[in-house]
């Protein structure tokens, strides 16, 4: 009874409080926009607005020079038809299925071995973090050349135990493998992050867990994995994101490697080499808006990319509701 | 027992070690062999050539290129923290209807494809005359970036309301609050935040692509060094010099920060 007499109170301030309170309100409210203007400004024009245009513009046909016109579902028919969607989303796919594992599985042992040391892991961790660091085109042109496959480092190392190395970058069945080995290279960051979150797994439930006779296999997955659960599942979400819109390490590793003496502007014509084994999506989408100038089927392109991220954020927001 | 599991983790980390570092070490042996050597099996220089480093120079407008890269970095750092750090605290401290709608979009915002919005956006540039330069990269800077938002706002959850709560009693009003009590103790937040812009923009290849290209006066390094070209071959030790010149600087400042670097790579992860 007192509880529905309180909620009844509550309700009447909320329907008209005093003048008194509605200015501070007012005042508050104002305090926090000052806070948040330009970033709501943000949102708009670089969330809503490209999200709503895109929409709009997939069905219609454009380029730089003439306006949008209508066309309904012309380019969304041409987008099931298109042999090359089917090809670039093919290898992105490839990649989220075998980078992101790869990338995980890659900076979890690492943490783990650097978990192990009690004392001299700083200079370790440095060490694993350092190719994180290399800007992405760099790291790109160092593995073309280390993998070249004439003379190559890593061929003439293979050469020199008696094993023929593949063609790695310049063959259709090992570029992609080549580039997880690059995104390999640069695991530090993901490997920081499963470091912090594996020291942070109470020492006590190892502690009964040996208690209760349970080995290293047993801690591993009854202590270690329940607790560092929601960093993987972050570590998964994001690598999924970055790897749908992976396109530099594609774009220049195909550019070097075609050894095409280009410059920047023209690097699209030698995109998905070898055999268009490298050909990303977001590549097509590139190449289509901005070499071949059809804005309108870029922006069809460019909704599907949309779905598809949003849905896999979706899991990542499920996580952060309760912080919100 | 104990002594072998020692040796065997040291053992496993050295190897690994050796594996990490390795490609910058052939890299770097590269950058000092002739063009000729450079072509053959060989790992070891045969004569030492530090000056394939200056050809670089000779080669390419380098120092343009580093100019317009620094430019890209530090403006877009700069803008970024303007807006980003206020909205941040008023995400993380302030209560007010809506929040947990805005967090959300900034999420949305920070896991979106850049190529998602690509063509609007564009077109919006292009209607403004900027493309080809590297205005488009910088300006929407001013209006906050969604991850550096997002990693602000996480730090700042982890300093207790009580300090905020003194301030706001001693008479403070919020504006004052953040500059004299938040951001003094957000600082290793904020340096974090700050270097992972500067990174971001210093290593972005897809954004000066899109907007410079067309406008080799405002190349960045990046692309720079993917078009680092010749007419006749791949001259490799020269790309390898000019690789480890792009590598130095993000080096450098990593060595002088790194706490604060590692701090927040942490917290993008971990908490929350």
């Amino acid at each position: 009874m007192t509880a529905l007499l309180e909620r009844r109170a509550g309700r009447a301030t909320a329907a008209g409080p005093p003048p008194g309170l509605r200015q501070r309100r007012r005042r508050e409210r104002l305090v926090v926009l000052s806070f948040m203007a330009p970033v709501l400004l943000g949102l708009v024009v670089f969330l809503v607005y490209p999200l709503l245009a895109s929409v709009y513009f997939s069905f219609t046909t454009f380029d730089l020079i003439n306006a949008p016109q209508w066309v309904g579902l012309r380019n969304w028919r041409h987008l099931l038809e298109d042999p090359n969607v089917r090809k670039a989303a093919t290898n992105t796919l490839w990649l989220v299925a075998v980078l992101v594992p790869a990338r995980i599985l890659g900076a979890l042992g690492t943490g783990v071995l650097l978990a192990r040391f009690k004392r001299g892991s700083g200079l370790y961790r440095t060490l694993f973090y350092l190719p994180a660091l290399a800007p992405p085109v760099a790291a790109t042109l160092a593995f073309v050349f280390l993998f070249k496959p004439g003379t190559g480092p890593v061929n003439t190392l293979l050469a020199d135990l008696g094993v023929q190395g593949p063609l790695w970058f310049n063959s259709p069945t090992w570029a992609k493998p080549s580039l997880v080995l690059l995104g390999l290279w640069g695991i530090g960051d993901l490997m920081i992050i499963f470091l912090a979150a594996l020291l942070d797994v109470p020492k006590e439930q190892y502690e009964a867990a040996s208690l209760d006779g349970a080995g290293p296999a047993h801690q591993f997955r009854y202590v270690t994995l329940p607790n560092i659960a929601p960093v993987l599942l972050f570590a998964t979400v994001t690598g999924v994101i970055q790897t749908l819109q992976y396109f530099t390490q594609a774009a220049v590793a195909a550019s070097v490697a075609s050894g095409a003496a280009t410059t920047g502007g023209g690097i699209s014509s030698t995109f998905g080499y070898p055999e268009g084994s490298t050909f990303t999506y977001p590549l097509w989408l590139y190449v289509v808006g901005f070499r071949y100038g059809a804005l309108g089927y870029a922006n069809t392109l460019a909704v599907v990319l949309f779905v598809v991220a949003i849905a896999v954020t979706a899991v990542l927001l499920r996580r952060f509701r309760s912080f919100a | 027992m104990r002594t072998l599991a020692f040796v065997g983790r040291h053992a496993i980390a050295i190897a690994l070690s050796v594996m990490f570092l390795c490609p910058i070490v052939f890299l770097a042996l590269t950058s000092f062999m002739t063009d000729d050597q450079a072509l053959t099996a060989s790992l070891w220089p045969a004569s030492w050539h530090p000056g394939n480093y200056t050809e670089v120079f000779a080669r390419t407008p380098l120092p343009r290129y580093l100019l317009n890269t620094i430019v890209y970095a530090v403006c877009a750092t700069c803008f970024m923290l303007l807006a980003s750090v206020p909205a941040a605290y008023a995400l993380a401290k302030l209560r007010w209807r809506g929040r947990t709608g805005v967090f959300v979009a900034i999420i949305c915002m920070m896991m979106l494809p850049p190529q998602v919005t690509t063509v609007p956006l564009y077109l919006m540039w292009a209607n403004y005359g900027l493309t080809g330069t590297i205005w488009p990269l910088v300006l929407p800077m001013l209006l906050g970036d969604a991850f550096s938002i997002f990693l602000l706002r996480q730090f700042l959850l982890t300093i207790p309301d009580e300090y905020l709560d003194a301030a706001r009693v001693d008479g403070c009003g919020e504006w004052r609050t953040l500059l004299r009590v938040v951001l003094p103790m957000a600082k290793p937040g904020i340096a974090a935040a700050a270097m992972f812009q500067f990174f971001y923009a210093w290593n972005d290849y897809y954004g000066p692509l899109l907007y410079t290209s067309e406008n080799e006066s405002n190349w960045t390094l990046s692309i720079g060094l993917a078009s680092f070209r010749s007419l006749h071959h791949v001259e490799w030790n020269l790309i390898s010099a000019a690789t480890l010149l792009t590598m130095v600087p993000i080096v450098v400042v990593f060595f002088f920060a790194q706490k604060a670097f590692v701090q927040g790579v942490t917290l993008t992860g971990v908490k929350g």
